[in-house]
């Protein structure tokens, strides 16, 4: 009985046409399914999941509890640890955004011309940011040691004493600060690519008017390069907060807690010491904190950042 | 004469007035040189730590302990890696290690290059809405969704195999699908009709089509996604346990705990080395991807 009239419908062409239409529209679900369904368990899933542990108490052998608002008071009341890896974190990454930010966009200046053998360079710069992980962690480590390191046996040459850099509670931050900025490359690329962007035309106008180099690059590059400028800035900050392989490796978060950086503490809590619910509260604070940080910078992008197309105020 | 110079600097190249010819030609000459001079130091600086680290895994214990250190070893020593190598079972790692990587590399290309088609060429209700969904899903950190994927896996009795680490990429990572979302964005549509009215179906078109055409946003995916599942360290660290199913960076870190009371660097720099080999080997014959993949997007810091 039923497939009678199927038939007929299928040879009639308008509505076959009308079926492949109607195929047309649902094969798009096709094709994102498995990106659609990995988003429902692995992100979306555990992204709400860990919002609702962090109102339990839970170690993985007993039954959890519901404690509410609990580990978020613990958290700024009564852990001087979280209160440590959050001032660690929010210092090295006072340092290190603008630092590395200014000394990727140097580099891009300096690399920005057509001169014979200068891809070289832009390969080399980059080099660190393929090789960061824990065997470059290690070298580091050894860079800052006291009597055989690297950088001790340099500043030893210019008859400076270097510090105990990784075993002092004021040196070690600014260890990690200085090798982080040799990871410049990645960053560097993507302001390459800003700079080719850059109409000449702009330069010619400015050359007229009598622009010295200085003012081309205050006037003309920076202006035009403020929106890459300001996207590799909120990618910095985010990164910068989620610190974890180099703290490990090299001082494991000593001396003192001195480089005791939010996602090491939020590591040991969950997986060392089986604290889910209170590390799910720390990993919501620190999206929280990540959000903020990064909604304000939009906001304060509207002063600084120009685009394009865009009149000035 | 000087007129004349103003005059041509004018019409031809926009400079403004030059003083005197040669001042003019001289300037750029120094100023090139000056900036060569920079950049080599720069980069002779900036490579030192590399070359720190090859000049001590050759080196023997007596030599890197001395103050000052020598530069170069006196004899080199490719001893040091064989020993650094086979004291702990570095050979399995490195095939674990390649292992998860190559699995990672292929599920990424194969769930993303899928997604990335779904997003670029069909049509289909609420398809800004998702994609918005994915843009923003680029935002989320990493850490706030482990612990809940760690009990998933745990509750699954994944711990201790491979299956965390190579499972997700199936189910594709939002900056890949992005990045190749725009390239595909970028193919001329006309191929498109073209191979519709030549009778081939979407699936016809992504695969015969759009897939080799995109070699080179594939090859940037391939080899963003080599470097991050070699380098990956937290995700082994929570899933991996038994020492025989380690990943090189893993059992790198359990060198480290050996040779922590030796102090015998030589050979820890010489199995730091080893393990980048690889990554360089990759780099070197793939930068082209890498720049081209970051420059694409604009993004991956």
């Amino acid at each position: 009985m039923t497939s009678q009239p199927q038939a007929t419908v299928r040879r009639a062409g308008k509505t076959s046409v009308f079926g492949w239409w109607r195929w047309r529209r649902v094969e798009g679900y096709l094709f994102i399914a498995p990106w659609l369904v990995g988003f429902v368990a692995f992100v979306l899933g555990p992204f709400l999941a860990s919002f609702f542990l962090s109102f339990a108490d839970w170690n993985l052998v007993r039954p959890p509890e519901w404690i509410g608002l609990e580990h978020y008071r613990t958290m700024f009341t009564n852990d001087p640890k979280w209160v440590k890896s959050f001032v660690n974190t929010v210092y090295f990454t006072v340092f290190h955004v603008p630092l590395i930010l200014v000394v990727a966009l140097f580099i891009a200046l300096l690399l920005n011309r057509q001169l014979p053998g200068i891809g070289v360079f832009r390969t080399l710069f980059y080099l660190p940011s393929v090789t960061a992980g824990v065997a470059t962690a290690i070298l580091w480590r050894f860079v800052f040691n006291y009597r055989y390191g690297l950088f001790n046996q340099a500043i030893g040459l210019l008859g400076i004493e270097g510090p105990n850099w990784l075993g002092s509670t004021k040196w070690a931050m600014p260890a990690f600060i200085i090798m982080s900025t040799w990871g410049f490359g990645s960053l560097m690329v993507l302001y390459l690519a800003g700079l080719q962007g850059v109409p000449r035309e702009l330069y010619e106008a400015a050359e007229i008017d009598g622009a010295t180099a200085w003012d081309k690059l205050l006037k003309v590059t920076i202006p035009m390069m403020s929106p890459v400028i300001f996207f590799t800035m909120i990618m910095t900050v985010i990164g910068s907060f989620q610190i974890f392989t180099a703290a490990f490796i090299m001082t494991e978060g000593g001396p003192a807690d001195a480089t005791l950086f939010y996602i090491l503490h939020l590591y040991r809590s969950a997986f060392q010491w089986l604290r889910i619910g209170y590390a799910s509260a720390m990993a919501w604070i620190l999206f929280l904190i990540i959000l903020a940080l990064t909604l304000i910078q939009l906001k304060l992008s509207r002063r600084w950042v120009f685009y394009a197309g865009e009149e000035p105020n | 004469m000087e007129a004349k110079q103003g005059a041509v600097g004018r019409t031809d190249s926009l400079l403004p007035l030059q003083k005197g010819w040669r001042w003019h030609k001289v300037r750029p000459v120094l100023f090139n040189t000056l900036l060569y001079l920079i950049i080599v130091a720069g980069g002779i600086i900036f490579l030192i730590p590399f070359t720190w680290m090859v000049s001590t895994s050759l080196k023997t214990l007596p030599e890197i302990q001395r103050i000052p250190q020598p530069l170069m070893p006196e004899v080199i020593r490719w001893d040091n890696y064989w020993v650094a190598w086979t004291s702990l079972p570095f050979t399995r790692w490195f095939f674990n290690t390649a292992f998860i990587t190559v699995v990672n590399i292929f599920g990424t290309l194969l769930s993303c290059s899928l997604a990335a088609y779904g997003f670029a060429y069909t049509r289909f209700r609420g398809r800004t809405f998702l994609f918005l969904v994915l843009l923003s899903s680029m935002m989320l950190p990493y850490h706030v969704r482990l612990i809940p994927t760690f009990l998933i896996f745990n509750h699954l009795g994944w711990i201790n195999t491979f299956l965390p680490l190579t499972v997700p990429a199936f189910f594709g990572t939002a900056f890949y699908i992005f990045l190749l979302r725009q390239f595909f964005l970028t193919l001329p549509k006309e191929l498109d009709d073209a191979a519709r009215i030549d009778g081939c179906n979407s699936l016809n078109i992504y695969w015969r089509i759009v897939m080799p055409l995109s070699k080179p946003a594939l090859a940037a995916v391939t080899a963003f996604t080599f470097i991050d599942s070699w380098n990956d360290f937290l995700g082994p660290l929570i899933y991996l346990r038994q020492d025989s199913r380690l990943t090189l960076s893993l059992g790198l870190r359990m060198f480290l705990d050996f040779q922590e009371g030796t102090g015998e660097l030589h050979l820890m720099m010489a199995a730091s080395v080893a393990t980048l080999i690889p990554i360089l080997l990759v780099f070197f014959f793939a930068q082209k991807h890498f720049v081209e993949g970051v420059t694409f997007t604009g993004l991956k810091g």
